[in-house]
């Protein structure tokens, strides 16, 4: 086998991972198909510039996001930053993790897994704006470190860890607010003592 | 060994794999005794375990593999 077919293969296999995350940076179908085409077309046409031995997989995820940062991303060259609202620490933990597990589902096992469909978790990760998304992306779905990721967005770390922070609280808030929507967590009611 | 509000403010650092193991099993060793954050980093541990798994449950369209296999035909270079 050539090289070149051999780093044909080895990429190919990352496929199913680009898109996902393609679809989760770009939230449109078309647009992730051309985003994961246009992947491939640069990394084959810089295929001389890699270098057997480092990692493929991270090459390719650095290709698609700068791709991505370059064609839909504006707002990096406007240098627009988005705020997100703040939200308090362990926000979910603290309105999940003490409800008693038998009110949530029948199933021992997989509480938290029923809680939230995939799609739920889908649009938690959607909604968030670029700049947060994109790292927790990286981060929660992909599996890159904070370095790798500080290489890929070219940001200090120290950004890429704040992003993560903010950005992860904002999304279990949405996913709060989903579950709450569905009729699955009851809000606590305080109910006043009268008279005793 | 750290308290209980230095060891959750690791918790992200923990679970992002981005500590040093000396710290690692420092706050091993803090949530061994403490159930209030074991659970803490269970259920956060958990949610990152739901997020992966989810947020990567997509099909590739139809005839999708084949359009990528066409990127690296010699006309594509």
């Amino acid at each position: 086998m050539s090289a070149k077919e051999q780093f044909t293969t080895d990429a190919m296999q990352y496929a199913s991972q680009l898109f996902s995350t393609a679809l989760r940076m770009t939230r449109n179908r078309l647009d992730a198909e051309d985003l994961v085409q246009e992947t491939y077309i640069k990394g084959w046409r810089s295929f001389h510039t890699f270098q057997e031995g480092t990692n493929l997989r991270a090459w390719l995820f650095r290709i698609m996001t700068n791709t991505y940062i370059n064609k839909y991303n504006a707002q990096k060259r406007k240098g627009t930053e988005v705020e997100l609202d703040d939200v308090e620490e362990l926000f979910l933990y603290k309105r999940l993790g003490s409800i008693d597990q038998s009110q949530l589902s029948s199933s021992a096992e997989d509480q938290m897994l029923d809680l939230f469909t995939d799609d739920e978790v889908k649009n938690a990760l959607e909604s968030l704006p670029e700049d947060f998304r994109i790292p927790v992306l990286l981060s929660d779905v992909d599996g890159f470190s904070y370095k790798e990721i500080s290489e890929m967005l070219e940001i200090p770390i120290g950004t890429v860890m704040s992003r993560l922070h903010r950005g992860r609280k904002a999304m279990q808030k949405m996913l709060y607010e989903y579950a709450r929507e569905r009729g699955l967590i009851v809000e606590p009611v305080t109910v006043e003592r009268t008279g005793e | 060994m750290p308290n209980c509000q230095e060891t959750l403010k690791e918790l992200e650092l923990f679970l992002d794999s981005e500590l040093p193991n000396v710290r690692i099993e420092e706050i091993m060793a803090h949530l061994t005794g403490c159930t209030d954050c074991q659970g803490a980093f269970e259920f956060h541990a958990e949610l990152r375990t739901i997020v992966r798994v989810k947020a990567k449950r997509d099909h590739l369209p139809e005839g999708f593999s084949d359009r990528l296999l066409a990127c690296f035909e010699p006309q594509s270079e």
